[in-house]
C-alpha cells in the first residue's frame, strides 16, 4: 500500500505542501485545512511533519463506520455516514486526524501525492509499505 | 420485511408539522399527547422554562406541575410522563451528551421521580423537532405513538399484535417501520414490558441501532416506575425518526469551542481511561472490587459490605465476557463508551429459554442488586436476570433490593416455603430468584406480592404475616418507597444524607460522598457534610437539565486532578462543562451559576414534594440498616469497628455490655447524628427545620410564584 513519507533532513520548511493540500481538498491556501503540517519543535533543529500514517485506529472508534479501508488500504471518510463527533481526532495516536469550524467532518491524509508532487526538495514522497503500521 | 406483509394499524390520530429548526440546542417546542382524546399538539417553551427550568428534568417538572394537581395520584389520567434531553443533549463532539430525562409521579413513591437515560431516544426527538415529550391521558386499547420527523408526522395508532416485551417489540417495530438497514440509524424506541404491567418498578428501554451488532440495543430510565406509567397508559412503544444526524444538527453557538474541548477530552480518555477506571473495557464493573474491598459492596440485603466471592463478578470477569469490537457508546460521541454487552448469551428459563440473545450489561447497579445483594456470585445467572428484567421491563435495582429484602425476610422466619408459594428464597439460590423474577413479570403468586416493591411488602407482611413492624421497618432498604440503590452507608453520615434527603429517594446519581467522607475524612463536620450535600446534589442536578452524563465528569480525571484544590470537583471537567453548555447555548455562565441553576430545578422539585403531601423532615427518614447494624450477628461481624466506636466516641466500656446493649447504644448515637445532618443540611439548603423551602430562597431563586408559594406557607 502506498503512504505519505517524509524526510526531515530534505524539508527546509517552505510549508508548500500546506498550500498544496489545503488547495486540493478545500479549495484555498490555509495550513488549518492541510492534512499535512510542517512544525518546529522547542529544542530541536530539524522540523517534522504530522500526516496520516493509514494505521487505522480511528477506525474502530468511529461509532458510524464512517471510517474504513480502502481497496488500497488507505483510511477513507464517508462523510454521508459522518456525525462529526471527531472521536476520531482524540483518538489519532498521532495527531494527525484534524478538523476545521468550516465543517463538520474531520480530515486527513489519503496519500494523493499532491505535495510530494510539489515539494522542492523531494521532503515528502508516496512509497510502497507492505502493512499499515501499528 | 415489504410493505404489503404489514400489520395495517389503524390510526387513531394523526398530527402533521413542520418542525422549527434546532437553534442552539432548542426546538423551542413541546410535544402534547393526551390519549384519553387523542389530541396532539404543540406547546412553546417560554423564556421562563429556558432561563430558570434550562431543559430534561426542569422542562419535566414544570410541565408536570402545570398538568397534575395535589390530589393526583400515578395512575390517573391526568399524571404525564415527559421525556427531554436538554440543550447540550444531541451534541456529538462532546462525550456523553445524549442523555434523556423521564419525570413522572411515580407508583413506587407516590411523589416525582425523575429518571436518567441514555440511548438515542431523547436527541431524535429534538431533531424530530421537539424539545420534550408531554404523555397524558390514558388509552383505550394498546396504542403505539410515533413521532416520524423525517416525515413531518405524529400519529397514535392501535397496536393490538404487536407485543409488549422489549425485545420483541422492537424487533417488530423494526420489521414494520423499516425497509433498509439504514433506516434503523436514526430511529429510537421507547419500551417495557408485562413486568411493568404487573408492578410498581416497571422500567423504561430506550433503544439505539448497534451498527456493528446489527441490532437494537437498551438504555434503562429504572428508577421509579416510570414503565409502569407508560403501561398505564396502554402504551406499548413511543417511536421517534428523525433527519440523519450531522456534526451541527444541534446547531451550537460555538462549534468551535465544542470541538476544542470535545477533541482534549476524547484524546484524555484515549490516553489515560485504561490507566483509571477502564470504562472503554469494562464499563462500570470495576465498581464492584473496589466496594468489596472498601466494606461498601451490598451482600445480603445489605448487612454486609464485602464478600470472597467479589472476584467471581468483578470487572476482569466482564471485560472477558463483554463483546469486542463495538464502539459502545450510547450516543454518538461518546467515547467513554460505558455501555457493554454480552452477546450469544443462551437463557436457561423463561419465553427466550435456549435462544440466542444480546444482554445490555451488566453494570455495577445490577451486578451489586441482583448479585451479591442476593449472595448471587454466578455471571450466568447475573445475566440472565439482567437480560429478563430488561426484557419485561422491570428495573435491576429495585428487583434486586426488593429481592434481597424477601430473601432476608425468608432467612429470618417471616416468609416460609407456604407463603412463597413454595420459592425457597434463601441468599444465592438464584434458581428461585429467576423463578421470582417471572412470576413479578406475570403478576402471579408470590412474584404479585414482591412486585409491589418494598414498601407495600413490609405493610404486607405486617398484615398479613405477622411480621415484626419494626425488623422490616429496619431491614426494608427503601425510602420515600424506592429502593436503595446498591452501596453501604453504614459508616458514612454524609451518604446516609445523600440517600435520605435525595428528592426522588434513595439513588446515588444525586450524591456520591462515601470516599470523601468515610474513606478520605475530607468532610469531617456537620457543616462540611452539609456543604457537601449541598454542592454535589446541585452539580449533579446539573447533568439531568442539560442532557449530559455524569461519568465524563469524574470517572475519567485529567492526570493532574490530584493536584488541584478541590480534587473531588474535578475542577477542569467543570470547566469543560461550562464551556459546553455556553458553545451549545450561547448563554455565558461561571461554575457558580451552574450551581443556582440546578438549585432552582432542585427547590421546585421539593416544593412539587410537599403540593404532593409529602417532601417533609419526616419523609427524609432512613432505615436502620442503612445507617448500623441492624441484626447481632450484623453488629458482631463488624464488632471491633462498633466497640471502638462506643468507647472513644461515646465513651462507654463495650466490655461490660451485651451484645444487645452496645446495639442500643450505638443505634441512638447514630440515629441521633442523622437528625443533626438533617439540621444542618436544611440551614444549607435554606429550608426551615421541618425541611420546606423558605419564601426567602425561592425569591433569591426567581421561583416564587404564587402557586409555588402558596405551598410552602402553609408550613412556615
Amino acid at each position: 500500500m502506498k503512504v505519505l513519507s517524509y524526510d526531515p533532513e530534505l524539508c527546509v520548511g517552505c510549508y508548500v505542501c500546506e498550500d498544496v493540500c489545503s488547495e486540493t481538498w478545500f479549495k484555498v491556501p490555509d495550513a488549518e485545512k492541510s492534512s499535512v503540517r510542517i512544525q518546529e519543535k522547542e529544542g530541536e533543529v530539524l522540523l517534522s511533519a504530522v500526516f496520516c500514517n493509514q494505521c487505522g485506529a480511528c477506525i474502530e472508534v468511529c461509532p458510524t463506520e464512517a471510517l474504513y479501508r480502502d481497496r488500497r488500504g488507505i483510511v477513507r471518510l464517508r462523510k454521508k455516514l459522518c456525525v462529526g463527533c471527531l472521536s476520531c481526532v482524540g483518538f489519532c495516536p498521532y495527531g494527525a486526524m484534524f478538523y476545521h469550524p468550516d465543517q463538520t467532518e474531520p480530515f486527513k491524509c489519503i496519500a494523493c501525492g499532491k505535495c510530494a508532487d510539489e515539494c522542492p526538495n523531494d521532503a515528502l514522497a508516496v512509497v510502497d509499505v507492505d502493512t499499515p503500521p501499528q | 420485511m415489504s410493505e404489503k406483509t404489514r400489520t395495517p394499524r389503524r390510526v387513531l390520530a394523526e398530527y402533521t408539522y413542520e418542525p422549527t429548526p434546532v437553534e442552539q440546542g432548542y426546538t423551542g417546542q413541546t410535544l402534547y399527547i393526551n390519549l384519553s382524546d387523542n389530541t396532539i399538539n404543540a406547546k412553546t417553551v417560554t423564556d421562563v422554562m429556558k432561563e430558570k427550568f434550562i431543559g430534561g428534568r426542569g422542562f419535566g417538572l414544570w410541565l408536570l406541575w402545570h398538568g397534575v394537581d395535589a390530589d393526583t395520584k400515578w395512575d390517573d389520567p391526568e399524571n404525564e410522563l415527559i421525556i427531554s434531553s436538554g440543550p447540550c443533549g444531541g451534541t456529538t463532539q462532546y462525550p456523553g451528551s445524549g442523555k434523556s430525562l423521564v419525570v413522572s409521579l411515580s407508583p413506587l413513591t407516590d411523589v416525582v421521580i425523575d429518571s436518567n437515560v441514555g440511548g438515542h431516544f431523547g436527541p431524535l426527538l429534538k431533531f424530530a423537532g421537539w424539545d420534550a415529550i408531554e404523555i397524558q391521558g390514558k388509552a383505550e386499547e394498546d396504542v403505539i405513538v410515533v413521532i416520524d420527523g423525517a416525515n413531518r408526522r405524529v400519529t397514535i395508532e392501535e397496536a393490538p399484535d404487536a407485543p409488549v416485551d422489549t425485545y420483541p417489540v422492537n424487533h417488530w417495530m423494526i420489521d414494520q417501520m423499516t425497509e433498509k438497514e439504514e433506516d434503523r440509524y436514526f430511529m429510537s424506541v421507547v419500551s417495557s414490558g408485562i413486568g411493568a404491567d404487573n408492578t410498581r418498578m416497571g422500567c423504561l428501554n430506550f433503544s439505539y441501532y448497534d451498527r456493528k451488532l446489527k441490532a437494537p440495543r437498551f438504555k434503562q430510565a429504572g428508577r421509579g416506575g416510570t414503565g409502569t406509567v407508560l403501561r398505564d397508559k396502554r402504551v406499548k412503544a413511543l417511536v421517534v425518526r428523525s433527519d440523519p444526524v450531522r456534526g451541527d444538527s444541534n446547531h451550537p453557538a460555538d462549534p468551535e469551542r465544542l470541538a476544542r474541548v470535545g477533541t482534549k477530552v476524547h484524546k484524555e480518555i484515549h490516553d489515560y481511561d485504561d490507566e483509571q477506571c477502564r470504562m472503554r473495557r469494562g464499563g462500570t464493573t470495576y465498581l464492584v472490587q473496589i466496594m468489596s474491598d472498601h466494606d461498601l459492596l451490598p451482600v445480603h440485603n445489605f448487612k454486609y459490605g464485602s464478600h470472597p466471592d467479589a472476584p467471581k463478578i468483578n470487572s476482569t470477569v466482564w471485560e472477558e465476557r463483554f463483546a469486542k469490537g463495538l464502539t459502545d457508546g450510547c450516543w454518538y460521541g461518546c467515547t467513554l463508551s460505558c455501555t457493554h454487552a454480552v452477546d450469544e448469551f443462551v437463557p436457561r428459563t423463561g419465553p427466550f429459554k435456549g435462544q440466542t440473545v444480546i444482554v445490555d450489561g451488566p453494570e455495577y447497579e445490577t451486578l451489586g442488586g441482583v448479585g451479591s445483594n442476593c449472595g448471587i456470585f454466578d455471571p450466568d445467572d447475573i445475566l440472565e436476570m439482567n437480560f429478563y428484567c430488561d426484557n419485561y421491563g422491570m428495573d435491576t435495582i429495585s428487583f434486586g433490593t426488593g429481592t434481597a429484602f424477601v430473601m432476608e425476610c425468608y432467612e429470618a422466619g417471616v416468609l416460609d416455603k407456604e407463603k412463597t408459594g413454595g420459592l425457597e428464597l434463601n441468599f444465592g439460590n438464584a434458581d428461585a430468584a429467576l423463578e421470582l423474577l417471572h412470576q413479578m413479570a406475570r403478576g402471579e403468586g408470590f412474584g404479585k406480592i414482591a412486585g409491589q416493591g418494598i414498601r407495600r411488602m413490609k405493610k404486607y407482611f405486617v398484615d398479613e404475616f405477622g411480621a415484626d413492624p419494626q425488623f422490616v421497618q429496619d431491614i426494608g432498604m427503601e425510602a420515600k418507597g424506592l429502593e436503595y440503590s446498591e452501596y453501604v452507608t453504614k459508616e458514612s453520615l454524609a451518604q446516609q444524607g445523600g440517600y435520605g434527603m435525595s428528592n426522588k429517594g434513595p439513588q446515588h446519581d444525586e450524591a456520591w460522598l462515601i470516599f470523601m467522607d468515610q474513606v478520605n475524612n475530607q468532610i469531617p463536620t456537620f457543616e462540611d457534610k452539609a456543604e457537601a450535600l449541598h454542592y454535589f446534589p446541585m452539580f449533579r442536578t446539573w447533568f439531568g437539565l442539560c442532557g449530559f452524563c455524569k461519568v465524563i465528569w469524574n470517572d475519567i480525571v485529567p492526570p493532574d486532578n490530584s493536584e488541584t484544590d478541590e480534587p473531588a470537583k474535578v475542577p477542569e471537567h467543570v470547566q469543560n462543562f461550562v464551556d459546553v453548555f455556553s458553545g451549545v447555548t450561547g448563554r455565558e455562565i461561571t461554575k457558580e451559576d451552574l450551581i443556582e441553576m440546578s438549585e432552582v430545578v432542585y427547590n421546585f422539585q421539593r416544593v412539587f414534594n410537599i403540593r404532593l403531601g409529602h417532601g417533609r423532615r419526616d419523609h427524609d427518614d432512613i432505615p436502620y440498616r442503612s445507617v448500623g447494624p441492624v441484626t447481632a450477628e450484623e453488629y458482631e461481624s463488624r464488632a471491633e469497628r462498633y466497640d471502638k466506636q462506643l468507647e472513644e466516641i461515646l465513651g462507654l466500656d463495650p466490655e461490660q455490655m451485651t451484645t444487645e446493649e452496645k446495639m442500643a447504644a450505638l443505634r441512638e448515637h447514630r440515629e441521633g447524628q442523622y437528625e443533626r445532618l438533617k439540621d444542618a443540611v436544611y440551614e444549607r439548603r435554606g429550608w426551615t427545620n421541618d425541611g420546606v423551602p423558605t419564601v426567602e430562597t425561592l425569591k433569591k431563586l426567581g421561583i416564587d410564584f404564587p402557586d409555588v408559594v402558596a405551598v410552602v406557607e402553609k408550613y412556615l
